[in-house]
């Protein structure tokens, strides 16, 4: 782990007087957890959108899977992965449907998407079930679909805003594996949320504080200089 | 008080909530915790009467919902999960709204919301619309509060909201509970539990457990040992196929493992972790908390993509 997939130097975003992110420096190597967390408001998203090639820049650079996000947002978009809890499948396609719409997407051959739609729904348990609506599945079962979805193409990255809002514990746990599993597999995973205890599952983790990023370690190194016992006490002691 | 006896209720194909009986007392600070689709907002829903349950029968101190329901509107704060006040509206405008809707003034009430009030005042001339997550959560507040309530009814109020503002809310509950008003709240972070007088743990519609919650903890009655390694992810996956494993999962900084054995399973475990080639190993004793407690509980209920 010491090759840069995500290089972001004196990155700034400016909406009119407002700085949303106001001189981002960091980077993320292949295969590492970043977990990217902050306050409500605090500029995640618009840093998360930019590194996914959707907004571009005011000042600074951004480098991500190779290449730069404000001139070739295309070639980012085809090597990253996303998925959020707001956004992620097609409620009225079945399980398969949705695989066979989003390899089309990527273009992926008929073959390949039926050899890893298969294999990625046998690794669910799901593949059974691969007819049946998305609108009837469990909300756990579809963001681990989701997240199954979001890699089918097998990125170098990919962003997860927020993955497991909402889910039972034991499908959240279930959700981190998924993310170990990819990460062991050498795709870089760059994921909010607002579970604390979550953070300590992140190989490093940023916290983001009115635009800058205030901390970046890995939890370990967090909580040893901020003297805290938790996750929770050290995002506490920077954003109160 | 409360009384919620036998109460189920279903939607086309989907029992929203089975069965469920739960008493909550005067002043009391009581939480409903499980995931989406336990019930939760369902089970809210027929105890402040815009559901009617299918069977069973809710009474809120003698009242019921389903035949009284203008009676007990009024005796009700409701703050959804969803925001739902007026977005072209002020702060102020939609203050005053609900304190008129209800027949009382903002004046009249205003030491109940003051503490709360106070903080977003200043920007009491901004439409709702244009406020913060914080902001809004407090205004939601304030308006579900205005008309004095006897019981608070809030569905999910801070998800997705962050770590500091979740912290502010429940300080502002507390505060709300010294003034001896009974608060209905549910919420998907198991961490807020330790925060309610009491709580109940659903899951796909039923109650699986009702108690304090250091008493619930208390009911995880296996040793439990905290491990981790350098390589995490692999030491979770050895466990797994360790013979005298129980449960493991994936818990903040360690992993949460019981054994099948009893005594002191410590050097078995580093043992057999060290003939795996892990480094960094280390096994400790953990106190459970309520998440473990809710996981053993839930047994094998998640593994059907119902």
């Amino acid at each position: 782990m010491n090759q840069p997939v995500i290089e972001v130097k004196n990155l700034v975003k400016r909406f009119g007087h407002f700085t949303a992110n106001d001189h981002l420096t960091f980077s993320v190597e292949k295969g590492e957890i970043f977990g990217f967390l902050g306050a409500n408001g605090a500029g995640k998203t618009t840093a998360m959108r930019i590194l996914c090639g959707l907004s571009s820049p005011t000042e600074g650079e951004a480098m991500v899977a190779g290449f730069n996000v404000k001139e070739q947002p295309e070639e980012v978009k085809r090597r990253i992965g996303y998925m959020s809890q707001k956004f992620s499948l097609f409620e009225d396609l079945t399980i398969w449907e949705n695989m066979r719409f989003y390899s089309a997407i990527y273009g992926l051959s008929a073959k390949v998407f039926k050899e890893r739609a298969t294999r990625l729904l046998r690794d669910l348990t799901l593949y059974e079930e691969r007819n049946r609506l998305v609108s009837t599945i469990s909300l756990g079962w579809k963001q681990k679909l989701a997240f199954s979805v979001a890699i089918l193409h097998e990125p170098s990255i990919v962003f997860l805003d927020e993955p497991t809002g909402g889910v039972d514990p034991i499908t959240r746990r279930q959700f981190w594996e998924m993310i170990y599993e990819a990460s062991s597999r050498g795709i870089t995973v760059f994921v909010t949320t607002h579970y604390m205890d979550e953070a300590e599952y992140c190989h490093r983790v940023s916290i983001m504080v009115d635009g800058r990023i205030d901390a970046l370690d890995t939890p370990g190194g967090l909580k040893k200089q901020f003297n805290a016992a938790n996750m929770n006490d050290v995002f506490l002691a920077l954003t109160r | 008080m409360i009384k919620i006896q036998q109460v189920s209720k279903s939607f086309e194909k989907v029992q929203a909530v089975r069965n469920v009986s739960l008493d909550i007392e005067d002043g009391e600070l009581f939480g409903v915790i499980g995931p989406d689709g336990a019930g939760k907002t369902t089970l809210f829903r027929m105890v402040n009467s815009l559901l009617v349950p299918d069977e069973g029968h809710i009474s809120l101190w003698g009242i019921d919902p389903v035949k009284n329901y203008r009676h007990v509107r009024t005796m009700i704060g409701y703050m959804p999960g969803k925001f739902s006040l007026y977005y072209d509206l002020t702060i102020e405008e939609n203050l005053k709204f609900f304190a008129t809707v209800f027949g009382t003034t903002v004046e009249e009430n205003y030491h109940l919301i003051e503490g709360i009030y106070k903080q977003i005042e200043p920007f009491k001339d901004r439409p709702a619309g244009k406020l913060s997550g914080g902001m809004k959560q407090k205004l939601a507040l304030s308006c579900a509060l205005i008309h004095k309530p006897k019981l608070l009814v809030l569905d999910e109020p801070t998800t997705g909201v962050d770590a500091v503002s979740r912290k502010e809310f429940w300080e502002m509950l507390q505060e709300l509970r010294r003034k001896h008003i009974t608060i209905l709240v549910s919420t998907p972070y198991m961490d807020e539990a330790e925060m309610c007088d009491r709580v109940a743990l659903m899951q796909k519609g039923e109650v699986l457990a009702c108690d304090k919650p250091e008493v619930l903890t208390s009911q995880f009655n296996r040793p439990l040992l905290g491990i981790k390694t350098a390589d995490i992810y692999r030491c979770l996956l050895d466990l797994r196929h360790y013979p005298q494993t129980e449960s493991v999962f994936p818990f903040g900084e360690y992993l949460h493992y019981t054994d099948q054995r009893t005594g002191d399973v410590k050097p078995h475990i580093e043992a057999f972790l060290k003939e795996k080639g892990h480094q960094a190993i280390q096994v400790i004793d953990v106190e459970p908390d309520i998440e473990d407690r809710f996981m053993q509980l839930m047994g094998n209920n998640s593994v059907n993509p119902d």
